[in-house]
């Protein structure tokens, strides 16, 4: 590599773009033209209350929905419009904390965490028990590799499927509300190993969480979602400083002042906070 | 009079278009059953061994519990109407034609519904709700790969197993009666069965077991996968797994049935 070209500031370079991206359950639309740019090494924090498409916001980006209309540039590949096979080879540089952890619950916590290595390598075994106990060492839970996850506590299932998403060595990181069901301590801690995720290994962090202090704690940027639209994008003391009416609701925590109109009232009782879920609730 | 029509025709889209899914699960699940290993993607070969014991092996003692006593059962009904007739020699043909045409087939059958077809539904779907499908997914992991293929290759191979050994255990339980109350030794009653017994009927049974293998596997993966959200949902997925399996393995024997009779010699 040329010295000169080291010696240039580094550019923020774009990871993830997304143009326009709409997306819908059935004939109920739940992102209304998301656009938004993310960069190669930030933490990003989707911020939204339940029902704002928040959570389907990370699923679209994962390829586990198909987007409308709109786009999702990524290395080069639009990936709203390419083939099972093409987003497969993608999905094996990203990694996915999810919700409830999602650890197969008939393999041990090491064989959770083997499994992307089994199934996409053709590493020996004992060099993937190597990776299995390293990955586990870096999220705190050395030694737990012969546990079932029925044996672990939500915390620690959490850390365990934060493994798991660490074992193909990915670029980004996508984390769906990682302290949703903890208590503080235990979720503090996951903060934490969220920040020495970045600090270690540089990559890029997506987390959708509505817990605000987890947020000012982790977040290089924040967006924050409202009824499925962007309604305020930047740092968090940025959006410390907004006027949107929603963004200082959401951040000062202040109650909805009542279900207004029947439609609102509809919508609160249909829709729940972790979509996914085609053809119903809608 | 036209929301009565358009009521049989949304029915009759609805339940086409739902054996539509189960072919297209089980043109997937066949794919990397047989073909998938010719183009470089793994057979699981020891999940499907786990599960084949799970369908079949577990199944045994309680599979041959049963036809035992069906069998034992074929021979008293037919030995009902036989004994007007003065015919008490053909019980040992009623129970063997009984067996292996029908009823062996369809007990297993129905055996494997309530223990594995539930099983398959409740555990894809237990799978889904947890995201567990999701993560697969999210590691390029393929569901119906990894998790339906081995189940679609157990049934395949151990519903004709069973029948066969299903078969079996219904002519020893007529055998019982025979040699109780029909005048036959052990040896000439099970004698009389191979007599009545052309391959052609075995092989009837099988096919059809084998179409059932399918049926169940397809009906409880697919249950399982379209499971929505919740446990009570999970529960719903079983219930129907159950019953859409007993009901298109009734069609699938009416069927085969059909077409076995109108080609075979006269």
């Amino acid at each position: 590599m040329d010295m000169e070209e080291l010696e240039k500031p580094p550019q923020p370079e774009v990871m993830i773009s997304l143009k326009d991206l709409r997306v819908a359950y059935g004939t109920r639309e739940i992102l209304h033209g998301v656009s938004l740019d993310i960069m190669r090494g930030e933490t990003l924090v989707i911020l939204g209350g339940s029902g704002s498409g928040k959570s389907t916001l990370l699923r679209t980006l994962v390829g586990l929905e198909k987007p409308r209309s709109g786009e999702i540039w990524f290395k080069g590949q639009n990936i709203a419009a390419i083939t099972h096979k093409e987003m497969d080879t993608i999905r094996k540089g990203i990694g996915m904390s999810f919700q409830g952890s999602a650890l197969f619950g008939s393999l041990t916590v090491g064989e959770n965490v083997a499994l992307p290595l089994r199934e996409h390598t053709k590493l020996e075994p004992s060099t993937i028990e190597i990776i299995v106990r390293l990955k586990l060492d870096q999220v705190g839970l050395a030694g737990f590799e012969n546990f079932m996850p029925s044996e672990l506590s939500g915390g620690m299932k959490k850390r365990a499927g934060i493994a798991r998403a660490l074992a193909m060595d990915p670029e980004i990181l996508f984390f769906d509300e990682p302290s949703a069901g903890l208590d503080p301590i235990v979720a503090a801690g996951l903060d934490e190993l969220i920040l020495q995720l970045k600090k270690a290994f540089k990559m890029t962090i997506i987390v959708v969480t509505h817990e605000l202090a987890s947020a000012f704690l982790i977040a290089d940027r924040a967006v924050v979602l409202d009824k499925g639209s962007v309604a305020a994008l930047g740092t968090m003391a940025e959006l410390r400083a907004s006027d949107h009416a929603r963004v200082r609701q959401f951040l000062d925590r202040v109650p909805e002042p009542e279900v207004s109109g029947e439609m609102d009232y509809l919508q609160m009782l249909t829709e729940d906070n972790r979509p996914g879920r085609k053809g119903r609730g809608a | 009079m036209p929301e009565f029509l358009s009521e049989i025709g949304n029915t009759t889209t609805g339940g086409l278009a739902y054996v539509g899914s189960l072919a297209i699960l089980t043109g997937r699940a066949g794919y990397f059953t047989l073909i998938g290993p010719f183009r470089g993607q793994p057979l699981r070969l020891r999940s499907s061994i786990a599960q084949a014991m799970e369908v079949g092996v577990r199944a045994l003692p309680i599979l041959s519990l049963i036809t035992f006593f069906i069998g034992l059962i074929l021979a008293l009904q037919g030995a009902y109407e036989l004994r007007t007739f003065g015919a008490m020699n053909l019980v040992a043909t009623a129970v063997a034609l009984g067996m292996t045409r029908e009823l062996g087939p369809l007990i297993t059958a129905i055996l494997v519904i309530g223990r594995s077809g539930s099983a398959f539904a409740a555990e894809l779907g237990t799978m889904k709700v947890s995201e567990e499908l999701d993560a697969l997914e999210t590691m390029a992991i393929g569901p119906v790969p990894y998790l339906v293929a081995p189940k679609f290759l157990a049934m395949i191979v151990m519903v004709p197993c069973l029948t066969i050994w299903a078969n079996f255990m219904g002519i020893i339980g007529g055998s019982v009666f025979g040699v109780s109350s029909a005048g036959f030794t052990f040896g000439g009653y099970i004698q009389a069965s191979l007599d009545a017994l052309f391959l052609r009927d075995i092989m009837t049974g099988l096919i059809k077991s084998l179409m059932f293998g399918i049926t169940i596997a397809a009906v409880g993966c697919h249950e399982g996968l379209s499971t929505g959200s919740g446990a009570e949902q999970v529960g719903r997925s079983t219930t129907r797994a159950v019953v859409m399996s007993i009901f298109l393995v009734v069609m699938v024997d009416v069927i085969f049935t059909a077409i076995f009779f109108f080609l075979s010699p006269q």
